[in-house]
């Protein structure tokens, strides 16, 4: 390496500019002879460029990012349903689901997870079927069917040797679970379970039916229903109707380092507020990108910024970042008036006039943009 | 409800896609950066002793984590946060 090659990369490595940026110029770089005297150049004109695409200081970029995310949303679907590429999953896309997503709720309408699986069951289809089967909620309805027997008042459970084998579950397995549930003993004669009520009355009997529907046989609660779909790198991933995180983690051939869900809260609480912030970002940006928009990403970042500084994923609004504001006048400006008014009243809160709203309100100058300066003359003497 | 099974495996969340690099800052590297910034450490964003890298991480309430985020418009940015309780 030349002296000259060498002094040129130590003048790369001493700027103070981010990746992307080195790395765009680097690439220019790569096959073109520049001499020193050029170098410094480059170097000059990179920093003014880069101090120029800068934000000015004191410019309004939360105004700016509520527009730019405010205007496109105006053209966005009221009430949109879509089904998640080809697997027949309903999820919650268009405003409704922009909306959900700012107001951090801890349930979503349409919860869904995309399971990848560990390499020696993501290519196999009977290992990521079985996988399936261990995840999703099994109720006895689906493995055969139930009947009560009002002379004898016993409960029959013809099972379905079918659906059996295919989810590799035995007759047995399924009184044991019932009666680790319930504390009901059920008798096995062939293909059918018998069970008896505690007591011989038509009430519990019918009580007995109704808890041996609600109990789960197989699979993990909260999780509906699961779709396999064939991706075009020839992996299987699993769709899975409900979320329940944590517990997916934890089933061996599931690859915990890419599975993830649409929950924001259950991955601030599985994986931390720094996954949360991307979750943020990413579900924000498909929903929007989905209906055809383009949002810069710096808006939505900023926002997803916002909701995350204070270490747990707050929402926008009333109960959130609008309702912590420190200024009684811009918060009772934004939602219910008479209670802030009402109450700082009441407690003798002082506004320190330091927020935009509150200023607006009083009739003074912003303190943003250009009203974020004070001049001082000096007194000619 | 019942326990479930425990299967034997953990779950790293440092390890998942989705989840930057974390690493705790020796006291000197809290100095410079304080100063760099010209900010008092209880100014940094927050994150909390609860939140499952910070346990994985091992890092106590008062440290400041770096984190290395993947960004889409900087390339790689650098966050920092405070553990607080």
């Amino acid at each position: 390496m030349s002296a000259l090659q060498k002094s040129i990369e130590e003048m790369i490595v001493g700027l103070k500019l981010p990746q992307n940026v080195i790395d765009n110029l680097n690439r220019e770089l790569k096959d073109r002879k520049v001499t020193k005297k050029q170098m410094e150049e480059i170097v000059k004109r990179l920093n003014t460029g880069y101090d120029n695409a800068k934000i000015e200081a004191g410019e309004a970029a939360g105004v700016v990012s509520a527009q730019s995310i405010g205007e496109p949303g105006t053209q966005m679907t009221m009430r949109t349903f879509h089904y998640a590429g080809v697997a027949e999953i309903n999820v919650t896309l268009g405003l409704p689901r922009l909306i959900e997503i700012v107001d951090a709720r801890k349930n979503p309408s349409t919860p869904m997870m995309t399971i990848f699986l560990e390499k020696d069951y993501s290519h196999d289809r009977d290992k990521a079927r079985e996988l399936a089967w261990k995840i999703e909620a099994t109720y006895i309805n689906v493995l055969g069917s139930m009947s009560t027997d009002i002379t004898e008042m016993k409960v029959l459970i013809e099972l379905n040797k079918k659906a059996l084998a295919q989810r590799n579950m035995t007759s047995e397995e399924i009184a044991g679970k019932i009666e680790e549930e319930l504390g009901v003993s059920s008798e096995i004669k062939g293909d059918t379970l018998v069970l008896e009520p505690s007591k011989p009355s038509y009430r519990e009997l019918l009580q007995l039916v109704k808890s041996v529907h609600s109990v789960i046989l197989k699979g993990i609660k909260g999780i509906k229903r699961v779709v396999i779909r064939k991706e075009d790198s020839g992996e299987y991933v699993l769709y899975t109707e409900g979320s329940v995180l944590k517990e997916v983690l934890s089933i061996e051939g599931v690859d915990a380092t890419r599975t993830r869900t649409n929950n924001v809260n259950e991955i601030f609480e599985v994986m931390g507020i720094e996954a949360a912030r991307q979750a943020l970002i990413n579900e924000a940006t498909d929903t929007l990108k989905e209906q055809g928009l383009n949002v810069d990403v710096r808006h939505i970042m900023l926002v997803s910024d916002i909701m995350t500084v204070d270490g747990d994923v707050k929402p926008i609004g009333r109960h959130g970042i609008s309702g912590e504001k420190a200024s009684v006048l811009a918060r009772a400006a934004f939602e219910v008036t008479v209670n802030h008014l009402l109450d700082s009243g009441m407690r003798g809160d002082v506004d320190e006039l330091r927020g935009v709203t509150e200023n607006v309100i009083v009739g003074q100058p912003i303190r943003l943009g250009t009203g974020n300066v004070k001049l001082i003359a000096k007194k000619a003497t | 409800m019942k326990e479930k099974e425990n299967t034997g495996r953990e779950f790293n969340p440092l390890k998942h896609r989705m989840v930057p690099n974390h690493e705790i800052l020796s006291e000197d590297e809290v100095k410079n950066l304080l100063s760099e910034y010209n900010v008092e450490k209880e100014q940094l964003p927050k994150i909390r002793a609860i939140d499952p890298t910070v346990a994985a991480a091992k890092a106590k309430v008062g440290d400041v984590m770096r984190i290395t985020r993947e960004s889409k418009t900087a390339g790689i940015a650098y966050y920092y946060r405070m553990v607080i309780a």
